[in-house]
Order: structure tokens, then sequence, then C-alpha cells
């Protein structure tokens, strides 16, 4: 060891404030943490393609042939499966949060001056970014399969906005569950409620051929809008509910953030 | 001169359980203070407190004079901690790591790039400097969670439990280091379940049970309270007796000759030096089937 690289500073001795301020520079900083860990984990981002892949393989080709949609079922499937792709990458995010919480490394985070939770908006840029390459992959499979949209540019455009809109919202709700969760695999365990939910909407089937009170769940429920929404606007089938299903994006959304921001308070007190 | 750390009265409850019941403590600028403590004695609370990561239901901390509660920003930058469980990420590498953790806590660019260089050296960390530290050792983990505590050449140091699962080379390299940091002029409060650890490396000990100091004072002064070691005796028929001693030659050949005229079937004998075990049962008075009744008492 050597004494001159263990000596104490007289004083702080901290760099000058950098464009932006100190905020901006921690949040790049953890953004950098996080992409990097992914890059370094593809089995996450793998799942996240892989997955669908296999879904959309068992609905086209096994049970497709027997659900009547009106339309050439790959088209009809092809917006829901992307959906339930870009919800279960946003969930895995609570895995991510979970172990920072339980592993000591939030309470590094802590005892620098910087501001924590800017190791959470790590988390959700890596969830955004992630999001939006295996969102890419699974369509282009998705095109192999027989998929064919008629959206033109301005319509792919809204398409990607909504979808990251409702990827957005679905990560906020992944770092409040990985804020209260008390061990990753606790954390883990709500990527797989959140694959359920596009099952109960109109992703597979349409909400009329269900049970009654499925129905209603199927139909008052987020992934139906965003579905039916993406499904008009790339095969031109179906009705567009732009509105409604923002409203639930940016609501969700809206209770996530606040509530993250409550959780977190509460958990590091 | 006014301690570098300092509390007053700090009480923290969960629930029904008082996990610190009013800790006095001090630890003036570049000294070392150990905390010695079972499980659950509070140690961790208490460090958790001073490092402004738990909020006391009562009572004061300031660290480098900075009130933990009040003005947790300016004392973070006075203090670093290395908590009871390597704090580092598994999937960035070691330089990674020290870098990243250069730039959280708000180190010039070029400095933190520096520092992460010597700190590797330091710590015998520069050929796996480039390695995730997923392949780490649970030596170099802690090792690693060491030197980023140490990037900012921090005036105070929170070390919980830094030993806890090392050999004993680590060991020895860990205290080295703090050597070098006091001498340095750090001030250093680390929490130890082991009193030769205190012994080697305190100024002064406190003693805490329950969330209450139960002692305080250099590590002689605490020894001399429990008696600086005892002969122990295990008999044929697996019994311990304990005999206490001052740990001399003549005082260990005095009493050996006693144990020999008594006429005791001795299977082994060894002398012990105090351990927490011993402070503790002293201090608190505790009552304890093989504490050193007089020879005259042991049944032959
Ligand atoms: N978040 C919590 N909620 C409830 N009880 C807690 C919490 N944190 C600590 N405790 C309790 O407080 C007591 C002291 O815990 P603490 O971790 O400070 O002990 P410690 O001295 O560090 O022990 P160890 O040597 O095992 O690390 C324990 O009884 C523990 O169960
Ligand atoms: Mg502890």
């Amino acid at each position: 060891m050597t004494g001159a690289t263990l000596t104490p500073r007289p004083g702080a001795v901290v760099g000058r404030a950098p464009l932006g301020g100190w905020a901006l520079a921690d949040t790049r900083a953890l953004i950098g943490r996080t992409l990097r860990r992914s890059l370094r984990t593809p089995d996450t981002l793998l799942m996240g393609i892989a997955l669908p892949v296999i879904i959309m393989a068992m609905f086209v080709y096994v049970f497709g042939g027997a659900i009547d949609t009106g339309m050439a079922y790959v088209d009809y499937v092809v917006p829901g499966i992307v959906l339930l792709c870009a919800g279960y990458g946003a969930s895995t995010t609570a895995v991510g949060v979970a172990s920072d919480m339980t592993s000591g490394l939030m309470n590094r985070f802590r005892s620098l001056p910087m501001r924590p939770a800017a190791a959470l908006t790590g988390h959700v840029v890596e969830s955004m970014v992630r999001n939006a390459v295996s969102t890419v992959l699974v369509v282009l499979v998705a095109y192999a399969a027989g998929f064919r949209p008629v959206a033109g540019p301005g319509a792919w455009l809204a398409t990607a906005a909504l979808v990251g809109a409702y990827v957005l919202a679905l990560t906020w709700i992944a770092v409040c569950m990985g804020i209260v969760a008390s061990s990753p695999e606790a954390a883990s365990a709500f990527s797989f409620a959140i694959m359920f939910l596009p099952y109960v909407s109109s992703a597979f089937v349409q909400p009329e051929t269900m049970p009654r009170v499925l129905e209603l769940v199927a139909r008052y429920q987020p992934v139906t809008p965003v579905t039916d929404t993406v499904r008009a606007w790339l095969t031109g089938a179906g009705e567009a509910r732009p509105w409604v299903a923002l409203a639930w994006c940016a609501g969700l959304f809206l209770a996530a953030r606040v509530g993250a921001v409550v959780l977190f308070r509460r958990r590091t007190r | 001169m006014a301690p570098m750390i300092a509390t007053h009265g700090l009480h923290k409850r969960y629930g029904a359980t008082h996990v610190l019941a009013g800790v006095d403590l001090a630890a003036d600028d570049g000294t070392v203070l150990a905390l010695l403590g079972p499980n659950g004695a509070g140690k961790t609370t208490l460090v958790n407190v001073l490092a402004t990561l738990l909020r006391p239901d009562a009572g004061r901390a300031l660290v480098g004079g900075y009130d933990v509660v009040r003005e947790p920003q300016r004392a973070r930058t006075v203090f670093s901690l290395t908590g009871q469980y390597a704090a580092v990420d598994d999937l960035l590498t070691g330089r990674e790591n020290l870098r990243l953790m250069a730039r959280l806590a708000h180190l010039p660019a070029a400095t933190g790039r520096r520092r992460a260089d010597e700190l590797l050296d330091a710590f015998g960390l520069a050929d796996a400097a480039d390695r995730l530290v997923r392949t780490y050792s649970g030596g170099m983990r802690r090792r690693l969670d060491l030197a980023v505590s140490l990037l900012t050449r921090p005036r105070v140091i929170f070390l919980d439990e830094p030993t806890t699962g090392l050999d004993p080379r680590s060991r020895g390299d860990l205290w080295a280091v703090v050597r070098d940091v006091v001498a340095g002029g750090a001030t250093v409060l680390l929490t130890t379940q082991y009193l030769e650890e205190a012994d080697a490396l305190a100024d002064r000990v406190a003693v805490l049970d329950r969330g209450t100091v139960i002692a305080e004072g250099t590590a002689a002064e605490l020894k001399r309270r429990v008696g600086p070691a005892h002969l122990e005796l295990e008999l044929a028929d697996g019994s311990v007796r304990r005999l206490p001693t001052d740990g001399s030659v003549p005082d260990a050949r005095r009493l050996l000759a006693e144990v020999e005229a008594a006429g005791l079937p001795v299977a082994h004998w060894r002398l012990a030096t105090p351990t927490l075990d011993d402070v503790f049962l002293t201090l608190t008075g505790g009552a304890h089937g093989a504490t050193a009744p007089a020879l005259e008492e042991v049944p032959a």
C-alpha cells in the first residue's frame, strides 16, 4: 500500500458542476451503467425476443387456423404480440431495480452526494432502449411470418410513440415493483404477471368471443385500446382509439412515477 | 478540538424493537473508534444513521461537524461508507466500478480516472481491473469495495464489519489499509465482532449491546476489566474449567502447579486471550457455566 494513495484530502475536492448540473451528470453516468449491464446480460434481450417469437409461432401456426377474426390471423395477432413483448421487456426492469435495492448498491449511491433516484432513471432508460431494439426485431420476425402492414411513415411513427408510451408506463410500474420487492426473485414474479395481461385483452381473440366477465375485463384494461389502436394504424383493421390508449398510458405513467418516488422514500428512510 | 464523529442520545426503533436506545459516542480527528458488539447489537443501524441512510427517531449525529439529518449532503462530502456487504456492481469491471463511483462522487473526470488506477494498484487488483466483478473472489470484492470508498480521500471512513469472512492474510492487509489511512489523518469508525481486531486497530473501543453502549475506553482498559487472559482446562470428562490469569509466565506456572497439585484430570489445556464473549459476559454480568470458578470449588 502506498501511503500517498490513501491519504485523505484536506478539504472537499469536487469537480465543478458540469453543464446541466449534477443531476444530469449523475443520470448520464447511471444510464451508461445500465446500458453496459444490458449488453452483458444478452439473455434478457434474447428472452424478450424469443418469447414473443415462440408465442407468435404458436398463435399463427397452431391456434390461428381455429380463430376467426375476419382477417388474416397473423395481421390480427402481431400488434398484440408486439405489445406482449414490450410489456414483458419492460417488466424485467423490476428485477434490476430490486437487485440494486437489496444488494447494498443503493445504499452506496445514497451515501454519495448525488441524487439516488438517478439510478432508477438509469434503469428506465435502459428499458426503453432495450425494448426499442427487441420490438424492431419482433416486427421483422413477424414480417417473415407473413405480417403485411399497410401503414405509411406517419402511422409507423405514431405507433412507435404509442408503444413507447406503453413501455414507459409499464417500466415505471416495474420500478415500483422492484422497490417494494424483498428480493430480485420476488420481483421477477412481476414480469410473469404482466405477461398474462394481454391474454385477457383483444390481443389474441376478439373480446366479444369471451365469457361476459372476461369480456368486461378485456374491454376496460389498458392492453385492449393500445392493441386496437396499433392494429388499426398498422393494418387498417378495426377502430383506432388513440386517446383512450394514450390516457391509459399517461395515467399509469403518472401514478407509477409518483408511486416510485413515494415508495423509494419510504423504503429508504 | 471538536470530534469528527459524534452522536448524542441516538434512538431508533423498529416497531417494538428498540434498536438504538440512546447511543452517545465520539471519535476524535485522526483516530479509530471500534464498535464492538454481537449480532443484532445495532452496529449496522448505528453506521447507517451516521452514513445518512437512516433517520434516527431521536438524538443527533454529527460527522465532520455536519448534522447528518439536517445537512446530509454536506456530511456526504466528508465520509465514505463500506457496508457490511460489498456494494459493487457485478456486471461492471473493477475499473468501471471505480470510475462510475468517482463520477457519482463528483470528482473531476481526470482525477477520477487517476484515482481509479492508483487504487487498483494499491489494492492488488490491477491484473483483474478489466474483468467483470462477477468473476472476483469474495476477498477481491471486499477490496474493491474498500477501494471505492477511498476514491474521494474521505476524512471520515465507516467500515461495517470489514473483515468478517476474510482469510487471515486479507484481514492483515485490511488492517494495514486502516493504519495507512489513519496515519494520513483520516478518522475511522469500524464495527467488529472481534476484540482482537479492536485491540489491533482502535484507539478507543465502544461495546454495544442491545442498542446501548455498555462500556467505552481503550482496548487495554476494557481488557483489564475482563482479565487479560485465562487458562482453559478441558477435563477428561469433557467439562471445561477457566482460570483467570494475567498471562505472565510466573502466573501461568503458578496456576498449572495448583492444577497439578489438585490432581485434576486435565486432557488439554491452553492459554486463552479474552474474546468478545468474555468482555461481554463480564460487562453484562451474565452468568455462564464456564466462567472461572475458584480452583477450590472445582470438584476433583
Ligand atoms: N429494517 C428493519 N426492520 C426491523 N428490524 C430491524 C431492521 N433493521 C434492523 N433491525 C433489527 O435491529 C437489530 C439490530 O440490527 P443491526 O443490523 O443494526 O445489528 P448488527 O449489530 O449490525 O448485527 P450483525 O452483527 O448481525 O450485522 C436487529 O435485532 C434487527 O433485527
Ligand atoms: Mg451489521
